[in-house]
């Protein structure tokens, strides 16, 4: 009982600590790919490359004064940015990363915990989740803020209907509604994954439970609620400093969780593609040898003077990565960690490449979308895969 | 740790409750309405009910609440104005309310005669599958009935909005 506990408590800071760093540099990384999409180069001036940019931005949101405006709703004002990201960390705790690995001796998962109600735990906490945005809104007592709040809280109830139904489609074929056995049911490789899984190919409903992600984390093109040219900054309109951090936080965070659950419901979580007797293990090893090696050649033939060292440096360091998923001691639990991380990383990317892409939408076009198209195919596809499975399976 | 537990949420529950009737402002209501119904879910979750559980946050606090802190902030609907309390209520309120609950708790104490205790984790036909089971074998006619009541109100509800367009 002592050792579940510490082990607990360790797995907690260490998922923690990980998620707080990706949180800063996913910020980093989205200024980094609409810059480049935008042929600009993007944050350049703090650390090689910008890297230490996300340290700076820390600081200086730590730092700023935290004006408390004196017509809000006090408690409610105050509680608001406090539910956001609380509710924002806390679907994090069911996400398995990996499998289950020997550390020093003891046998744990790469989970905080496994609840036998997984999926409905994150969708209760999400829906929690719009109470922050939607009390921000309206105790603020300002119209802008209120007219994000609104915006924002009918959007994430008319999207919930539709990310929900999309979510149960998948949850018919693997017959659970625990994460890690879902993604157990999905092992052996690619033809396996809910998203390919016969009777019936999940592809439609993977579509519509991205489309509807997007509009519940409030990103472009749905990001009606904090749309700047009519509502200048929406529901975090009187926010500033580390309260308005929150809610910058808790939008990462769930975005995050979007790609972790579509990772883990369509693309199998943490499983490789093919299995690994076809050499799957090896993919991470060619891939971070070739970053490293590129990363090697371009310093050697810098185009600009200060790369002549940081371009040698991360190019070591890709190697070392490399060499470090040879290891069979790191091997068991890095394949599957690295696999999970370009699953959700890709669709993370996905999120930036439409940011940088796409315009936003009118409202009436929004909520026209999700009720006449969007929920009705999303129904037709959940009756297709029930009558599917109960006819073959 | 369980009673610790019961203990700590069922008197969140309760602080909840009474807050929904004493504060002035609707969505201060409402949000201490959430509170209860939060708190709720983690005493089914004690008690070994988890789908029920997830399903009370889902569609009481993360639909149903959601829905009416919306209409409350659409209709921008003000504090509430304390107007001067009624002689009869101050004088036969309180003496009514322990009548009440009197008389609920001499049926309760009828009703179920023996006293057997609760305990906690000792119920286990919570989980998700053996709801579902239940649902489609012995409750299969009243599950279906309320589904059939649903969708009447559901067609209600369009026709009453579509008269109101016309």
């Amino acid at each position: 009982m002592d050792t579940f506990i510490v082990i607990s408590l360790i797995k907690i800071f260490v998922v923690f600590a990980v998620l707080m760093t990706t949180l800063a540099y996913l910020q980093w990384v989205e200024r980094k790919v609409i810059a480049h999409i935008q042929l600009r180069p993007g944050p350049y001036r703090v650390g090689p490359h910008g890297l230490l940019q996300p340290l700076a931005d820390v600081i200086k949101l730590i730092t700023k004064e935290d004006l408390l405006p004196p017509y809000v709703n006090r408690p409610l004002y105050l509680l608001a940015p406090f539910l956001a990201i609380t509710m924002a960390l806390l679907s994090i705790s069911v996400i398995p990363f990996g499998p289950a690995i020997n550390v020093a001796g003891y046998r744990t998962w790469m989970q905080l915990t496994d609840l036998n109600i997984g999926v409905l735990f994150v969708l209760a906490v999400s829906s929690m989740g719009v109470y922050g945005i939607a009390l921000a809104g309206w105790s603020s007592n300002n119209k802008y803020a209120l007219l994000g709040g609104l915006r924002s809280s009918a959007q994430m109830i008319s999207y919930e209907l539709p990310l929900s139904l999309a979510i149960a489609a998948p949850l018919l074929i693997s017959n659970t509604l625990s994460l890690r056995d879902l993604v157990g049911r999905q092992a052996g490789g690619i033809w396996h994954w809910n998203v390919l899984h016969g009777p019936f190919p999940q592809i439609i409903s993977f579509i519509v439970f991205l489309i509807a992600g997007f509009a519940e984390t409030n990103r472009v093109p749905f990001d009606l609620p904090e749309a700047e040219n009519e509502l200048v900054a929406g529901f975090h309109t009187e926010y500033s400093s580390m309260k308005f951090a929150s809610f910058f936080m808790a939008e990462y965070a769930n975005m995050i969780t979007v790609s972790a659950m579509a990772t883990l419901l369509f693309l199998g979580g943490w499983v490789a593609p093919w299995p690994a007797e076809y050499g799957s293990t090896l993919v991470p090893v060619a891939v971070f040898a070739v970053a490293g090696v590129v990363a090697l050649y371009h310093g050697l033939h810098p185009a600009r003077r200060r790369d002549r060292l940081s371009l040698p440096a991360f190019g070591v360091i890709f190697l070392i990565i490399a060499a470090a998923f040879l290891l069979p001691i790191l091997q068991g639990w890095l394949v599957p960690l690295f696999w999970f991380c370009a699953k959700t990383g890709t669709i993370l990317f996905a999120f930036m490449w439409v940011r940088g892409t796409l315009p936003r939408f009118r409202y009436d076009q929004l909520m026209g979308f999700t009720w006449k198209f969007l929920f009705p195919v999303a129904v037709v596809n959940l009756l297709v895969t029930a009558f599917l499975v109960a006819w073959l399976g | 740790m369980d009673v610790i537990l019961f203990l700590t949420f069922a008197i969140i529950a309760v602080v909840c409750a009474i807050n929904v009737v004493v504060q002035t402002h609707p969505i201060a209501s409402a949000v201490s309405l959430v509170g209860v119904m939060g708190s709720l879910a983690v005493l089914y979750l004690l008690l070994g009910a988890e789908f029920i559980a997830a399903a009370q946050v889902i569609v009481y606090a993360g639909a149903i609440m959601v829905l009416f802190v919306f209409v409350i902030m659409l209709l921008n609907a003000g504090a509430e104005v304390r107007h001067g309390r009624s002689l009869m209520a101050q004088v036969l309120g309180v003496p009514l309310l322990i009548a009440l609950l009197g008389v609920v708790a001499y049926f309760v104490q009828r009703l179920y005669p023996r006293g057997t205790m609760v305990h906690f984790g000792g119920f286990t036909g919570g989980s998700a599958q053996a709801v579902g089971h239940a649902l489609f074998t012995t409750y299969l006619l009243p599950f279906e009935a309320t589904s059939i009541l649903v969708l009447i109100a559901i067609v209600g509800a369009i026709v009453l909005a579509r008269k109101e367009m016309d």
